[in-house]
């Protein structure tokens, strides 16, 4: 039998896929989408992703929240692979410091 | 349609290789998620193997993110799919962006195509439509499959680097999904109504996540975010858009 791993893998990507082709195949039938809706969908990765990081920072202690601190600020200035570096850094020296 | 690139003119095999050439500046920014990806992966429990499945079937490394950040926590698989789901939502805009000029491909092209629309792939596209070019099929596919065989060949990597790793606390190896997300999401800061649809998702996101519970929190938060935006951003009231301009070019 197949674990569940591979299954929820399989699922996603089933979707996935389906999010590739499916604009082309149902969105593209429509001469123009409402404002409302690409609005929408313009927030959606901001929004989902958003959700994934905030109780992640309103669990941590200090050590984390100086870490997300300077993280966000390096992302103000670079691209997202110096960013996560510098973060990665930051929760390595900040739990050093306060454990 | 005044200076397009002499694409009609090249072979199948000089087009392939055309989007060949474009491919490592995309490799060498994807990579090291690729491998941090198998890394994190193989942290949480997923075998190599299923990492390597992953990164070949979904190939969208946010969505795999999620994904395994979530497997680490006691959360239900149709959640977990749901998410994977909603954080790929976005290659909606572009397949209907970029299927208007598809028009040229059979119907097996398209089928195998859009598999590879991620988003590097899709600004590429589109960046060789602004020069007056076409999407030819082989330069598509060209760009497309060493692209995918390179994040499927890192992700191996990284699998195999991340079963060495051990002590996740004393490396921050645990914190790094949340700082990785939170680049992803300050990568959008330059749309409209960014902070507010920020600022109420990760509110609601926390309430849900006191009140009802996890993994409720991702639904409940990024519906607040999208509702927000739906109906307050200055898009919505069609002022002016910084996103794909489908409703202009479609209308």
């Amino acid at each position: 039998m197949m674990s569940s791993i591979i299954w929820i893998i399989l699922a996603g990507a089933a979707l996935t896929y389906l999010t590739r082709i499916g604009g082309h195949l149902v969105l593209s039938r429509f001469d123009r989408i409402h404002p409302r809706v690409q609005a929408g969908l313009d927030a959606v990765p901001a929004a989902v992703l958003t959700t994934i990081v905030a109780p992640a920072v309103y669990n941590g202690g200090p050590a984390e929240w100086i870490a997300i601190c300077v993280a966000a600020i390096a992302g103000l200035y670079l691209s997202l692979l110096p960013m996560v570096a510098i973060g990665t850094l930051a929760i390595i020296l900040a739990r050093m410091a306060i454990g | 349609m005044t200076h397009r690139l002499d694409d009609d003119s090249m072979s199948a095999k000089a087009l392939f290789f055309a989007g060949a050439k474009r491919c490592i500046p995309v490799c060498i920014a994807a990579g090291p998620f690729g491998a941090l990806f198998g890394a994190l992966a193989v942290e949480s429990g997923m075998s190599i193997f299923e990492a390597v499945l992953m990164s070949a079937t979904i190939f969208a490394g946010a969505s795999q993110m999620v994904g395994v950040d979530l497997f680490g926590q006691t959360i239900p698989a149709w959640v977990i799919v749901l998410s994977i789901f909603a954080v790929n939502f976005r290659h909606v805009l572009y397949s209907a962006s970029i299927g208007r000029h598809l028009r040229h491909w059979t119907t097996l092209q398209r089928i195998i195509g859009f598999h590879f629309l991620i988003d590097p792939q899709y600004a590429e596209a589109e960046g060789r439509l602004e020069r007056g070019g076409k999407i030819d099929f082989a330069w598509y596919m060209g760009l497309a499959i060493p692209v995918w065989l390179f994040w499927v060949f890192i992700t191996w990597i990284g699998a195999i680097f991340g079963n060495l790793l051990e002590d996740s606390y004393t490396y921050g190896i645990d914190f790094l999904l949340p700082i990785y997300f939170l680049g992803l999401v300050m990568g959008f800061r330059k749309r409209s109504f960014w902070l507010p649809v920020v600022g109420i998702s990760a509110i609601a996101a926390v309430i849900a996540y006191e009140t009802v519970g996890s993994p409720w929190h991702v639904s409940i938060g990024a519906t607040a975010g999208v509702l927000l935006a739906a109906f307050f951003s200055p898009q919505a009231k069609g002022e002016n858009s910084d996103g794909i301009e489908l409703k202009e070019d479609l209308s």
